[in-house]
Parts: structure tokens; sequence; C-alpha cells
């Protein structure tokens, strides 16, 4: 909300700055956003009266108008807009003046004749966007002032952005309350005595939904001065609340709706037909508004209706048909409560949002209405005159929002706030929060003022006490040592240090959007349906990856196209994969290598990374498992990979994870320069819970025999390590694969594997015989198993 | 016959050592020593002619002979030292090498700074004694909105920005729902923090539609605000490691009560006023309160045995004061010149 400060002072004046007012409204939850100055800076310009005026003689346009500004003599100023009249008052810039944007007036000659200052505009000065001719003054404006002091422009604009339990503060009385409470200074409300009704002229009202509109005022105000215009010193509080001025009628129900935070409505009454209902919307009903735009009414909205149709939203906005226009000279003036509930989350579902709907959202005092509609009136016949008629109030008193008394325990304020609080502190908190106290055994019985719609439980009434006293008065209370401690599972998998093994092997973490691209997401996942947001920001942000690669692609991609040409990057994040049981989230951890082995170096050649480069980073998050023996890299087919560089990641036999080269295919749509290869490996499966276990470590030396074979160019070197290792059992210590060959000296579809066996046993050195004897046992089950030969 | 030898000797020595002195590698060396001591050295020739000599002469050749062998061994051993010494050196020279050239492998990558800053503040609730807990991204209107006292159509949840998939799914706007996960499997005493990706539907120079925050909560049987202001002032001076002022304004958020807001004195400026803290000298960095009771119900806490208070803040907030950077989108850029300042 944006209030004038000046018009706060009117109703509250403590003894602080413009600053000072701002941080104390800060320090009790109505926070402020900005503080303004009411009008640009500008200086010279007084009130002056245009006695005469005459044709310039040689510009059509320009008006020679003699201008008395309350010096010695009245001053010759050319002006050039059309609606400058003789009598009328107009604020004058004289010689010297400095207008908004540093703008000098100076003595000038127009087309031959002088000019002793200009005439302005409001937008000249800075107190309109733009503006039609210059700003006429009322009759009263004395001439000579100073227009600045005169229209009160050294004030501020002070933007408060509250919170929606302080609906109540969506006023100036409701902003004043809280700054006499924080100042402990007195109120000055405006008078508002009641206005007597002069003629019988009435409507009736009939409440048909008691719980969503328990009180319905209304009023006849007949015979308004169409033509009457909305007071100067109106307008500019409306233009410092960031209200525009539109007509006499419109203007005072924002001012009332400011003032007091009781949103009001005005009906042409010539356009109401018979009597007010309050009632909900058939389905079906149509509405057109006053925005002009045309709704189809549900059920479980509140409308104003008359005998016939429905005329408004109630709390939210007007129909068009039933509005106040220019030629409006009956008014029905509404001032009603309806519930919160019955408001809530209505504007928002036919996409409007209004400063009534605003309040009644929040809550408006419910006891406000008749005083409301009294000042409406009041302002009203002030402007634009008109005979009122007698307020019509429907109410049910029974569905009224009751104020129960709470229960406060003295005791538990302390408990809460961790300070204890004397009595009398407490007290006059409350007091002056206007509640109303009743000591009870232990505490008090509180009643809450009828606009606190927020103070619904005793910790309620706390908090406000620890506000008003000041959150920064209540003590820092150090937390003492923590000394209990917890389990701390050793065989666990962190993902924390996943992450530094892949820092440590050169990669940068990355952090993308959970949602991606439709498009990239059926590319990597075509067998998968994501799962999608209904209000996405885009189609790029649309859908719930179920993998990690669409968004390390894009990245490399960006990256790519910086300059950046090699790329080593992972991220850990929730893949979200429908199943027929439901959304399954699951972290995961994946990377992608593209480019150089290493950066350009003098020492070393420059080879594109691989893809074993890429699985010794993925080993190397294995081996963390404490069991990498139980992982397997198994050769499948991947709709985003490259066929023959692909494999799925097993561990017992089950799939966790991928690794391998982009499909070029892939590559060439994503504008990717040279191969991309990707891994991606599900977290939880990886957490084995091993935790390191000893085993003697033999006292006998080892021994290596190198065995060069020649299998099939298919044979993977997997099961020849696995038939290895069975013919060789415990005796086969390691397995050494020093050399792969194919080409010359090798068959056609064969390939040479060069195997280094080291060989030991536990309790004995080796003999010859032992070690040729498995040698040999090992040779034998490749040939039988893999058709392996000895190399020549 | 003796002076014979003697005079042999005279000559074989001072040629031995000639011929040693001169030997300019250790090779040439070698061959002199086993020209002259060898097995079928010159000198060792002499001994063998000893036995020639009548038995009075051999005492005094013997010892003349052996006298000129360790002359000769002598200068053997002090002409290789030097030998070796020089070949040393020169092997040094050659292998100089120029220590400023880059090393050789690959350089280390590093961490996301939204991760950086989030190992910190875990680090130091966890030295606190807060566990670390996490909840489900895609969360259920319930655990998001209700259980934390945000009924439908509050205005609250305008507030909130919401991504949809259906009515009763979305993506969470917030990490408060992990407490009511975590309120809803474990009883109290409960210490602990929610990190986390949350999400909202906005998206420009200050706002991106996903970003992390850390959730706080503790519950107890003595929890007051005094407890809460303490946690975090120790919390917020260490993450900045300076004595910074905080300020606590009162403030709103429907599953707590009392409720505030936390300003820290501008880290940027030291509170004096600047472009980073809009010329206030305060900074907007967390929200807190006390846990409110109907939260407490939801879950089946005795709200008036045990009290609780919670606390959550944006990481990216935190990370840009720490770290200086001044551009919210570059958290989602990736970019690696971005990447690499914070190795």
């Amino acid at each position: 909300m944006r209030f004038s400060e000046a018009w706060l002072r009117e109703w509250v004046n403590p003894p602080v700055d413009t600053q000072t007012l701002a941080d104390q409204l800060s320090m009790a939850g109505l926070e402020v956003d900005a503080v303004e100055p009411a009008a640009a800076a500008f200086s010279g310009v007084v009130v002056g009266l245009v006695q005469a005026l005459e044709q310039h003689p040689d510009a059509q346009k320009l008006r020679v108008c003699t201008v008395d500004v309350g010096g010695d003599a009245p001053l010759q100023i050319i002006c050039g807009a059309a609606n400058v009249a003789a009598g009328m008052r107009v604020p004058v810039a004289t010689i010297g003046a400095r207008l908004p944007g540093d703008f000098k007036i100076k003595k000038a000659k127009l087309r031959g004749v002088q000019s002793f200052g200009m005439i302005c505009s409001a937008s000249e000065l800075g107190l309109a966007e733009s503006s039609e001719g210059i700003l006429p003054l009322p009759e009263d404006a004395p001439i000579g002032t100073d227009f600045r002091a005169w229209l009160g422009l050294d004030d501020h604009c002070i933007e408060v952005d509250l919170t929606p339990d302080r609906g109540d503060c969506l006023s100036i009385a409701g902003l004043a309350r809280e700054v006499g409470v924080i100042n402990r200074a007195a109120l000055t409300r405006p008078d508002f005595a009641p206005v007597a009704p002069a003629c019988d002229d009435r409507i009736e009202v009939r409440l048909l939904a008691e719980e969503a509109c328990p009180r319905y005022l209304c009023r006849v105000v007949r015979g308004i001065d169409p033509a009457a215009a909305t007071p100067m010193w109106m307008q500019e509080r409306l233009r410092r609340s960031g209200v525009r001025a539109i007509s006499p009628v419109v203007d005072v129900t924002n001012y009332v709706l400011l003032e007091l935070g009781q949103p009001l409505h005005g009906f042409d009454l010539a356009r109401v037909e018979g009597e007010i209902q309050v009632r909900m919307a058939a389905p079906g009903e149509r509405l057109v508004l006053l925005d002009d735009s045309e709704i189809e009414l549900r059920a479980d909205t509140l409308v104003i209706a008359d005998a016939s149709r429905p005329l408004a939203v109630a709390g939210i906005m007007g129909g068009a048909g039933s509005g106040v226009g220019a030629d409006t000279r009956d008014v029905l003036l509404e001032s009603a409560f309806f519930s919160p509930l019955a408001v809530s989350g209505k504007a928002r579902s036919y996409g409007l949002h209004t400063d009534s709907s605003h309040r009644f959202e929040r809550g408006v005092d419910p006891e406000l209405q008749r005083q409301a509609i009294e000042r409406a009136t009041a302002l009203l016949l002030e402007i634009a005159g008109g005979t009122p008629g007698p307020v019509v109030e429907a109410v049910a008193e029974s569905a009224l929002p009751q104020r129960a008394a709470l229960t406060l325990r003295e005791a538990r304020v302390g408990q809460v706030l961790g300070v204890v609080l004397e009595r009398e502190t407490i007290v006059d908190i409350l007091e002056r929060l206007g509640m109303t106290l009743e000591t009870v055994e232990g505490g008090w019985r509180v009643t809450p003022p009828s606009a606190r719609f927020d103070l619904l439980h005793e910790v309620d009434l706390i908090a406000d006490i620890g506000r008003i006293y000041g959150y920064d008065n209540i003590p820092v209370r150090q937390a003492t040592t923590n000394s209990a401690m917890r389990p701390v599972p050793e065989g666990a998998f962190e993902t924390d240090r996943a992450r530094l093994a892949l820092v440590d092997r050169g990669y940068h973490e990355v952090i993308t959007y959970s949602f991606v691209g439709p498009e990239l997401q059926a590319r990597i996942d075509p067998e998968r349906e994501p799962l999608k947001l209904a209000n996405p920001i885009s189609s790029e942000l649309s859908c719930m990856r179920t993998s990690l690669w669409p968004g390390l692609l894009q990245c490399a991609r960006h990256n790519q196209a910086r300059q950046q040409a090699r790329v080593r990057i992972f991220e850990s994040g929730l893949r979200f994969i429908p199943e027929s049981e439901g959304l399954a989230q699951r972290e995961a951890i994946g990377g992608l290598s593209l480019g150089a082995v290493a950066p350009e170096q003098w020492g070393q050649g420059e080879r594109a990374a691989d893809f074993f480069d890429l699985k010794a980073d993925v080993e190397a998050l294995l081996a963390l498992t404490g069991a990498p023996e139980r992982f397997a890299f198994v050769a499948a087919a991947h709709p985003a990979l490259h066929p023959g560089q692909s494999a799925r990641i097993d561990c017992d036999g089950a799939p966790i994870g991928w690794i391998g080269m982009l499909h070029p295919a892939l590559a060439a749509e994503l504008d990717l320069d040279g191969n991309a290869f990707l891994f991606e490996l599900e977290l939880a499966p990886l957490d084995l819970g091993v935790a390191p276990r000893f085993s003697p470590i033999s006292r006998f030396p080892s021994i290596r025999r190198d065995l060069a074979i020649v299998v099939d160019a298919e044979v993977d070197f997997a099961a020849v390590a696995a038939c290895a290792r069975a013919a060789g059992s415990e005796l086969l210590r390691d397995l050494v694969l020093f050399d792969v060959y194919a080409g010359d000296n090798i068959e056609k579809g064969r390939k040479s594997l060069a195997l280094g066996l080291i060989l030991q046993a536990s309790s004995q050195t080796l003999t010859e015989e032992v070690i040729d004897d498995a040698v040999g046992r090992i040779l034998a089950r490749l040939t039988s198993e893999l058709d392996a030969r000895l190399r020549d | 016959m003796a002076e014979e030898i003697g005079l042999d000797i005279d000559t074989l020595c001072e040629t031995a050592l000639a011929a040693i002195a001169a030997a300019p590698d250790l090779a040439t060396l070698d061959q002199a020593r086993v020209r002259y001591l060898g097995k079928s050295g010159e000198l060792t020739a002499l001994l063998k002619r000893l036995g020639t000599l009548p038995p009075a002469e051999r005492p005094v050749a013997g010892q003349r002979i052996n006298q000129a062998k360790g002359q000769v061994q002598s200068a053997l051993d002090a002409r290789r030292e030097t030998l070796e010494q020089a070949a040393l050196e020169a092997r040094l020279a050659a292998e100089r090498i120029d220590v400023t050239l880059p090393g050789r492998g690959t350089p280390a990558g590093g961490l996301h700074p939204v991760t950086r800053a989030l190992r910190r503040i875990e680090r130091l609730f966890a030295d606190a004694g807060f566990a670390v807990e996490q909840g489900p991204e895609v969360e259920d209107a319930y655990h998001n909105f209700e259980a934390l006292n945000i009924p439908a159509h509050h205005p609250a949840r305008a507030m909130h920005d919401t991504f949809y998939f259906n009515a009763e799914l979305l993506l969470r706007t917030h990490t408060s729902p992990v407490q009511v996960r975590v309120m809803e499997e474990q009883a109290p005493p409960l210490k602990l923090i929610a990190p986390g990706r949350v999400y909202r539907c906005d998206s420009d120079l200050t706002h991106t539609p996903m970003f992390h925050q850390v959730e706080g909560l503790v519950v107890d049987e003595q929890m007051s605000f005094a407890d809460l202001k303490g946690v975090l002032y120790d919390f917020l001076r260490n993450f900045f490691e300076r004595d910074l002022e905080l300020r606590f304004r009162p403030s709103y958020f429907p599953f707590t009560e009392p409720s505030a807001e936390v300003d820290i004195q501008c880290v940027m400026c030291g509170g004096d006023g600047c472009r980073v803290c809009k010329h206030t000298g305060w900074l907007e960095v967390l929200g807190c309160g006390m846990v409110y009771p109907e939260v407490f119900r939801h879950v089946g806490i005795d709200p008036d045995r045990h009290q609780g208070y919670a606390f959550g803040m944006g990481v990216e907030r935190l990370a840009m004061l720490r770290y200086g950077i001044d551009d919210l989108r570059l958290f989602f850029d990736n970019d690696l010149r971005f990447l690499r300042q914070f190795a």
C-alpha cells in the first residue's frame, strides 16, 4: 500500500522525522519498501489569476495573457494551451523558477512578444504522466502563494509491503493506529458525523447467502451534479496513494477505501431494478465487468444482484451495466462486509485482482460499514451535492465474525519469547493495541479489536506483544554445546565424496533446471512419458527430466559456443521417473566429457578423451562403494548413445546406470563439435554399506607369466578375464591386460590380447611345476571356452 | 739386479702416475689400473720377479714395490674420485630443466558455488548438532501448504507462484514441507536442517524458476525466540566470518508465530549504504519464527508440551553476498568461466 505521509500525520503526528517513521513501521512488521518525494523538485511556482487574454499577433495558437501573481503589477505571459481562459487560476512559473528536469524559466520572446514566465500543466510540474492543457486551480487558491506550499507537495509517498495477515493496516486509519501504538501518540480522527437523510428513497436488501455476506448497507443519493469535479486536495491524495482520479463518485469511494479500509461501490440507481439481492451466482450467469471483460459466473461466487440479474461480483468488481457513468444523477452507495472465505481465491480464479478483493480476502473490519457509508455520503454531498436517503442495513448477526476472547497465560509469554516481561508491560502493550483485557488466574482473557483477523490463538497475542516490545529487545541466547553423537554408517556411499572425486579428476559441477524441453527429453529417453508441468514458464522448461543428460548436453553446448573446447562437467540431482506405482524421484549423478583429455600442454601430446577416459572416472566413483567388483559394464544399446560405444552399468546384475558416446546424429542436431561422452549412475544402489575388511598379505613372492592369445574380435575382455580367473582360481592374484592388437599378422576377424598373469600362493613359494600347471590350465580353459590360441 | 729392479720400479711408478693423472675419464683410468695393478699388470709382474732376487735383497725390493703399488693405488683412487665428481657434475648440468614450465596432467575442476555455500552451511549446522534431512521435490499440496497452515485460497498461496502438475501435485515452493515430513516420522527432540532445490513460477532479473533453500527446525520442550536468535546470530556471523549486526523485523509466515525477517548489516558496505543494500545498510537474508501450534497439531505433536523454531534461507542469496556475485542468473548459465572461479 502506498500512502501520503502528510495524510497519515493528519491522523497521528508523532515527533519523529520521515526516515524514523519509515524505520518504525518496518520494525513493527509493516515493511517500508520505498520513501519517495510526493512531487519532483521545483521552485518559483506561484498561484496566478489569468485576468485577460489576447490573441498573439503572429501565432494562431498562442495567447498573450495578463496574469496576476500577487506582485505589484500583473505579468505578461504567452500561453499555448487551448484551455487557458480569463478568470482561471493557474500555476505560474515565474522568472528564475526551476521546473522538474532542471528546466529554468527565463524571460523569453515568442514571435516578437515578451513572456515573463510560464503557465504550467500538471505534467510540467511532475504531477501527472501526461496532461492536456494547463492545470486549472480551484477558485479558493490564494493568488501569489507558493504553489508547492499551497498543495503541500513537500510530502512523501511511503510504500509499505504488507504481509497478508495485516489487512487491518490497508488504510490510513489502520496505519495511524499502529503509529500511535508505537509512539504512544494520540489519534486525531477526522469528524465523521452521520448525514441525516433528506428523503425517503431506499432500496431494500435481501441477504440470501448470510455466511458469505452477513452485513450489507446501502444508501440512495439522488440528484448529484454530473458536472462536478473532484477537488484538487482529494485528487492529490489519491495520486499520492497511486490511485487515478476518475469521477466524483468513484473518487469518493476510493478515498474512503484508502482512508478507512472499507471498499465501497457506487451503482447507477437508474440501472438497479427493484431490490438488492446478495446471493450466490446461478451457474452460467454472465456478467460484463467494469473493465469490459465478460465472465461466466460459477455457483461458488457471491454476487450482488437486483431483482433480475447480477450487477457485480461481490467484493471484487462491479458490472459495466450498473456502474456510475458521466450522466449518472442518482447513486446507490454500497458498503458491505463480505467474509474472507467467500472472497478468497475468487478474484484470482477469474484472473482479477482489485483493491477491493485484496482487502476483503485479508479481512475488513465488520464494524466499519456504517461509518464508511456515512463518510462517503458526506464527501459526495460536499463535492457533487444531491439528496441522501436513509442508510438501509441488512444484517445477519449470527453470521458475523464472532470475536471470542482468547486466554493469555502470563507464563507462556516468557516461554515463547524467551524473556520475562513485567505484568504492566504486557497489559500496557495489549491495551495500546486496542484489546480489552479481563484478568483471570495466571493471565488474562483478551478480546482483540474487530479489525484484527490475524489474532486467533494465544501465540498470536504473544507475537504482537513481542512485536511492540521490539524483537531487538529480546535477548540472544547462545546455544550450549551439543554433546550427543549420531550414528555414522561407515559403509555409506556419500554423494559429497563422489562430487569431490569428480572435481579432483577435473570435472566442474553444474546445476541445471530440473525441467527441460520435451524434444530433447524425448531424444534422450523416448520410451518414457515425462511428468509435465501444467503451468510452465516456457515449453523449454516444461518436462520434469528423467535423465541428467539433457541439462548436461545443453550446458556443454552453451560452453562450446563460448570458446570452451574442453568440457568436463557433472551434476547430481533428482530424476523424475513416472512408474506404474507412482512417481519415483531418484537421485543420480551424471557427467559429460568433451574435447581433449587434458588442457593443451607443452609436454604431452594432445589426444581427444574417449570412452575409456570416462570409464576410469566412473570406476573411480564405483571404487567409493567399497565393492567395485560387484559392478559390470555390459555392452548394450541406448537411444542417445553410439551403438558401438555404449554400456549399461549393472550392480549384482541389476541396471544402475549408463555410459557411452553421444550418438553422432544427436551430436549433429545439438551442434556439438567432437565426441561427447556421457555417464549417469543412480545413487541409491551405490550405497552398498561395505566398509573395509582386512585380509592377510602373503609372505611369499609373486611371479608373473605373460600370455599372448588370439581370440575372435567379438569376444570381450570381460569374458576372457572371467574365464582366466575361473581357471586360475585363488592362485591367480591379478590379471593385467597390457596390449590389445588387431591387424598385420593376425587373422581377419580375430584380435590379440597380451595378458600378464600374476600368480601367488598364501602358504608357499610357487615352484615352476605349479606355475606351469596353472598357466596351462588357464590356457586350456581359454582355448576350450573362447577358442583362444597362443599367438605365434 | 736389485738396482735394475729398483730402476724399473721408479720408472714404472712415474709412468703409472703420469698415466693416471692424464686419464681423461673413468674408462681410461680403469685401463691404467689394469695395466699397472691388474693380475697381469706391470707392477704385479715386478712382484712376481722378486723370487729371482737373492734372498737378502728381497725385503728391500718387496717393500719398494709395495710402496709403489700403494702410491699408484692412492693416485688411482684420487683420480677416480675427481673423475666421478666431474661426471656427476656433468650429468647434473646436462639434466638441468626449466622449473617454471607448467606441470603436466589434468587440473582439478570445482564445485558449483551453490554447493560450495551449501557445504559451508551444512558444516556449520552439523557442528552445532543439526542433522541433514531431505525431502521430495515433487510434493503434494498437503505437505507444501495445508500442513503448514496455508489453506487453499489463503492469500499467502498466491505469493508462492506455484508450479503445478495437477490440483494435488506440485513442485515444492520451499523446503518447509521437509519439516512436516520429518515431524510425521520422528518424535521430538528434533534438530535438523533440510537443504534442497525449490521452485517458483517466476523468471526475471532477480528470480529464477528454480533455486535453493535451507530449512531449519528445532523442536524441544523449552525453545524460545531467544534461542532462535542465538542460533541465527551464531550461524550468520560464522558464515560470513564477521561480527555482523543483525536486525529481526516482525513478519508473517502462516507456519510460524512470532515470525521475523532477519536482516544483516550490509556485507558490501559495512552498513554505510550502497547499491546492493539499496542504501539502507541492511540486507534481508532469511525468514524465521516459532513453529505455529496448528503445524504441530497436524503432525500430532502437543504444542503445550513442545515448542520449536524454524528458519529458512535462500542459498543463492547467501552465495551472492559471500562471493560478490551480482547476477542471480549466472548460477544456472553454468558458464565454465564462471564456475572456474569457485574451484
